[in-house]
């Protein structure tokens, strides 16, 4: 993975010292709320409703064991306890005080870390795919080249005050794990016919209030040209996008009010003109990147398991994956045992997390979008061991795209624009289908919930989503059915009008039950759910 | 009048800027205003005959201004490149970054937090409008 060098290490200190002023002028009253609150969000500190929050960047969700040993003793030293991994690959912590950010943006830069624009109206943490350098399908690993950006974009002065969020994610298979195409811009690392590795370009995704999937506004951008290609698009974005309105402010509203080929012309000529300035790092850059990336010395092994032990080998189908490597596996730990709070480890599980990465994964984790943690390259024949010491701690559900796998934003519990509470709802429909025994049955179904329109539980990309509304001063929830994150990316559709939260648990099932009843041989739900449509579902849910 | 401060020794223009469209038609003044909805752009054919180009921030949350300024310099302006209006402290070190050369806020701003801010970073990632040697250039050794 990839490791700072002293430039890089100045930059992190320079920021704690730089937020330790400002955070210093705050409390002495120098500043008004108004005036440090772009300040400390561009630092990944929010107020939440009872305390402040601080994001965490995890770049691509890459972390080492000696971060992770880090993060679990923030969250002993700073917070309760917990840390919360979310939907952007991030690590939050819900319980911070002011006067101490600054010395936990300390501990984090002495291993690499920090908080950088993991909020405000700026250039966000740049995601990828988890399964990055050990996807099987992978062209390329693609953590280079959101590195590459990672780097760019850390305190461009130009993009200093945006219309709104910027998100990036980079992907590099035909498979998408990320989400590419609802983000502000995606991109793909691809080859073109000469075979050579370039990138394409999709602008103007995004989830909120307005879901949108992003065109494709280029399908080659030469790697050494990646960095003028984005200043271009963000340039017009800086320049055109929309100031007067903060829920039309997101680029995914220019590209569809200019329309996308309007948007890609002027791109184009930013881009022409960029192309003289200098601005592009030399490919020795991404060469000197790329070397930090570089295989670990994977060896051959046992290409199967024993499966005498049913719970085991249900964990082995359900939260492993092919590697490129035959003798070894990714494997998922999940994070959503049945009841608990989608994303949340506990500075303990955080340790264990860390120690079983040194010792079976080469010293890697990675967060997943799905609020799980993967370790990238076990050995199959390591698999039993690290699977008694998960299930020991309570990591080992075997639940990785089953319907208690469920994405749930931090709601009405700690957020303070939320309608609903999210939290408590997961909890209820993961106890239901454990019980009920019909997981299994189900097979990959991905349900999201968010506790607003602001959708950061990517209801709109969920096979299932939920939508928490506020109805009369009463939560209410709404289903939607039928979205898709993945390549085959789709938005839900809403069924109708809303339920309670037990009415909404209660919904889930009788939707589940439409598929179960309906399926075609090898169909997951929302295969059925496409070719028969919304109306069977609708019929059942309010008939 | 908010106080002055500026990054170049040549004598400042002595007489208020006119808007852009105002300029455009009668094209003799040397000081122009340029608002965030304004198209920097359209003052390339002129500026040889500017000196003075204001770029207002009415609200510092609003950065249009930073990309009118870097395309100012990347078209060769070479006059002076003031940010007026909702300057803050903090933002002065990025707005240097995209070629400003002059200051004038609405709030005056405390010189030592000034000098801080801007002696705070000694590298930086990317290249921009200013003169200065971007972190990836440095590691690969080019002068
Ligand atoms: S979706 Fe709404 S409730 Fe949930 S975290 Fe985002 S803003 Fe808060």
């Amino acid at each position: 993975m990839y490791q700072y060098d002293s430039y890089d290490q100045a930059m992190v200190d320079t920021r704690v010292e730089e937020f330790r002023d400002q955070t210093r002028r705050r409390l002495e009253g120098k500043l008004t709320e108004a005036q440090f609150t772009p300040m400390r969000l561009k630092n990944g500190l929010y107020l939440q409703l009872h305390a402040y929050m601080l994001r965490v960047a995890v770049p691509y969700g890459t972390l080492n064991s000696r971060q992770m040993h880090a993060l679990a003793d923030i969250a002993d030293k700073y917070d309760r306890g917990y840390g919360h991994f979310t939907t952007r690959q991030n690590i939050q912590y819900n319980w911070i005080k002011l006067e101490e950010a600054p010395d936990l943006l300390a501990d984090l830069a002495k291993v690499e870390m920090h908080a950088i624009q993991t909020s405000g109206n700026c250039i966000r943490n740049i995601s990828s795919d988890h399964f990055a350098g050990a996807a099987a399908d992978e062209l390329v690993d693609p953590r280079p080249y959101a590195e590459l950006l990672r780097q760019w974009s850390s305190f461009h002065p130009e993009f200093n005050a945006l219309p709104r969020k910027f998100k990036i994610a980079v992907i590099a298979s035909d498979t998408d794990r990320a989400a590419m195409r609802l983000h502000d811009i995606g991109i793909q690392i691809v080859k073109n016919d000469a075979g050579e590795l370039g990138t394409a370009f999709y602008v103007g995704g995004g989830m909120g209030r307005t879901p949108m999937i992003a065109p494709c506004i280029r399908d080659f951008v030469p790697l050494d040209q990646l960095v003028s290609y984005s200043e271009a698009c963000l340039r017009v974005y800086n320049r055109y996008g929309r100031r007067d309105n903060k829920y039309k402010a997101r680029i995914k509203i220019l590209v569809h009010e200019l329309g996308a080929e309007e948007y890609t012309r002027q791109v184009e000529e930013e881009f022409a003109h960029l192309l003289d300035q200098g601005i592009e790092p030399p490919i020795a850059e991404l060469e000197r990147i790329r070397t930090c990336f570089a295989d670990p010395a994977f060896g051959d092994g046992a290409r199967s398991v024993d499966r005498s032990d049913p719970d085991f080998a249900l964990w082995v189908d359900r939260n492993t994956v092919r590697h490129k490597h035959d003798a070894y596996v990714s494997a998922v730990i999940s994070l959503k045992p049945v009841g608990g709070i989608p994303g949340d480890a506990s500075a303990a599980q955080m340790h264990l997390m860390a120690e079983l990465a040194k010792e079976y994964s080469f010293d890697e984790l990675r967060v997943m979008h799905t609020q799980n943690i993967v370790l990238p390259h076990v050995k199959i024949a390591d698999l039993h061991a690290l699977w008694t010491r998960l299930d020991a701690d309570g990591l080992g559900a075997p639940n990785l795209d089953t319907i208690e796998d469920i994405i749930a934003c931090p709601g009405l519990d700690y957020c303070s624009l939320a309608n609903a509470r999210s939290i408590p709802v997961a909890q209820k429909i993961s106890e239901r289908f454990a019980a009920n025994g019909k997981t299994e049955a189900l097979g990959e179904l991905k349900l999201k919930i968010s506790g607003c329109i602001n959708a950061c539980g990517h209801h709109h990309a969920g096979h299932i989503g939920i939508l928490g509304v506020d109805r009369k001063g009463i939560e209410n929830y709404q289903l939607l059915l039928g979205g898709s994150e993945a390549e085959d990316c789709s938005l839900g559709k809403i069924t109708g009008p809303g339920f309670s939260e037990d009415g909404i648990v209660d919904a889930v099932e009788t939707a589940a039950d439409v598929y179960l009843r309906e399926r075609a041989k090898g169909e997951r739900f929302l295969d059925t759910y496409r070719r028969i449509g919304i109306e069977p579902f609708k019929e059942a849910l309010y008939g | 009048m908010a106080e002055i401060i500026r990054f170049r020794d040549d004598e400042p223009v002595d007489h208020p800027a006119v808007t852009v469209d105002s300029f455009l038609d009668q094209s003799n003044a040397n000081a122009v205003r340029v608002e965030p909805g304004d198209d920097a752009r359209e003052l390339i054919p002129h500026i040889g005959q500017l000196q003075l180009v204001e770029v207002n921030f009415p609200a510092f949350g609003d950065g249009r201004g930073y990309s009118s300024a870097r395309i100012l310099r990347e078209a060769g302006y070479d006059g002076e490149l003031r940010a007026v209006g909702d300057v803050l402290v903090d933002h002065v070190a990025y707005m240097r970054r995209c070629g400003f050369d002059a200051f004038e806020p609405d709030a005056a701003l405390n010189p030592d937090d000034l000098q801080t801010a801007l002696d705070r970073w000694p590298e930086i990632y990317q290249s921009a409008a200013d003169a200065r040697q971007p972190i990836w250039s440095k590691r690969h050794g080019a002068a």
